[in-house]
């Protein structure tokens, strides 16, 4: 089953090969379960395995739904079910280290462990939530924001 | 006569006592649709590293540098700290934590001696680099070169790319094509063995192949 799944994607993966990893992407999904979508410029695709993340995507998972998807910098970031994750800005510099993570969870459950960014500068990475906006010292962190239950 | 007059005084701190209960209950429902249920947990890192988190919220600061230190934010400014634990954690972020992708874990490959043959040891380390992949969903490698302190910083970060080029070269040789690969340069800012500057070191010029 799995071995089927992989001769299927292998082709198009090879057909990207060294030039689209040259492309700028910030990360790829790398779990995928239940309803998961990435919002990008008023569309919606499926947030599958080996989906490409970039900066200005939004995730959305239904009830069931969750995401995981690990950044240029190393970077794992997972969103649990009914979730909305928005990735505003993502510059990595492969060389130096230097650059921004900027996301913003409006809804839902968020994990991270971070990576390359928040080692080189404790100010590179920031989450935002409707009601505080969180500084990352290298470190794992969770993250729950919605309105409170009646 | 006695009796009844006690079972009347307990009665009334009783009631006290639960009013004074009610009050936080109270202002969660003064603060009425605005109200949030937000949670901000700092994790112990997996190395055994802990590192902080700072959560800002209307003009308030808290700084989390404990494992399993929380942060709970009712409404904009209303930031109030609390302990948590591993099972209260599971339980509030399961399917979350449950869909963290794989760690990346990173291989360090050698050369023998003004060769580009990989040292007996290195070509084992191929081995387990193709195990690595094959485990992983949509898998990635990054291979990314270093250099020692000999020469400018500018030559270094050349030097070091040109090191993962090849490298890459290499892999795409051994029919590993079938992922995404990438290169990077590191030149002389991650030394394996910390050096002054101009310090030959042989475990410095190495190229680290991340797969994730």
């Amino acid at each position: 089953m799995r071995s089927g799944f992989i001769a299927l994607i292998l082709p198009i993966a090879l057909t990207f090969g060294v030039a689209a990893a040259a492309a700028e992407d910030a990360g790829h999904v790398k779990v995928s379960n239940g309803a998961a979508q990435i919002e990008r410029a008023g569309q919606r695709l499926p947030a599958a395995v080996g989906q490409a993340v970039q900066q200005g995507d939004v995730v959305i998972t239904g009830a069931d739904g969750s995401v995981g998807i690990t950044f240029r910098d190393n970077s794992l970031v997972s969103v649990g079910p009914d979730s909305v994750l928005s990735i505003d800005r993502f510059v990595f510099n492969s060389t130096t280290h230097q650059g921004n993570f900027d996301s913003s969870l409006k809804q839902g459950t968020l994990a991270v462990v971070s990576g390359k960014l928040a080692k080189q500068s404790p100010e590179a990475m920031k989450v935002k939530t409707p009601a505080a906006i969180l500084g990352v010292r290298g470190t794992e962190f969770l993250v729950r924001t919605g309105p409170a239950k009646d | 006569m006695f009796v009844p007059a006690r079972r009347k005084t307990d009665v009334r701190s009783a009631s006290a006592r639960s009013l004074v209960g009610l009050a936080p209950l109270a202002l969660l429902l003064l603060a009425g649709c605005a109200s949030r249920n937000d949670l901000y947990v700092l994790l112990p890192g997996q190395d055994g590293k802990i590192g902080a988190l700072i959560v800002s919220s209307g003009g308030e600061r808290r700084v989390l540098d404990q494992p399993y230190a929380a942060a709970s934010v009712t409404s904009p400014g209303r930031v109030e700290g609390r302990a948590t634990s591993e099972a209260e954690v599971r339980q509030a972020f399961g399917p979350a934590l449950a869909a963290q992708p794989t760690r990346p874990v990173s291989f360090f490959l050698y050369f023998l001696a003004d060769t580009d043959e990989l040292t007996p040891d290195s070509k084992r380390v191929v081995g387990q680099i193709f195990a690595e992949i094959a485990r992983r969903p949509a898998p990635e490698i990054v291979v990314i070169g270093h250099t020692d302190r000999v020469g400018a910083v500018a030559y270094n970060d050349a030097l070091s790319l040109k090191r993962a080029e090849k490298v890459r070269d290499d892999l795409l040789k051994l029919a590993i094509p079938k992922v995404r690969i990438s290169v990077a340069g590191r030149g002389e800012r991650e030394p394996l063995v910390p050096t002054a500057d101009e310090v030959s070191e042989p475990r410095n010029r190495r190229v680290e192949i991340s797969v994730r």
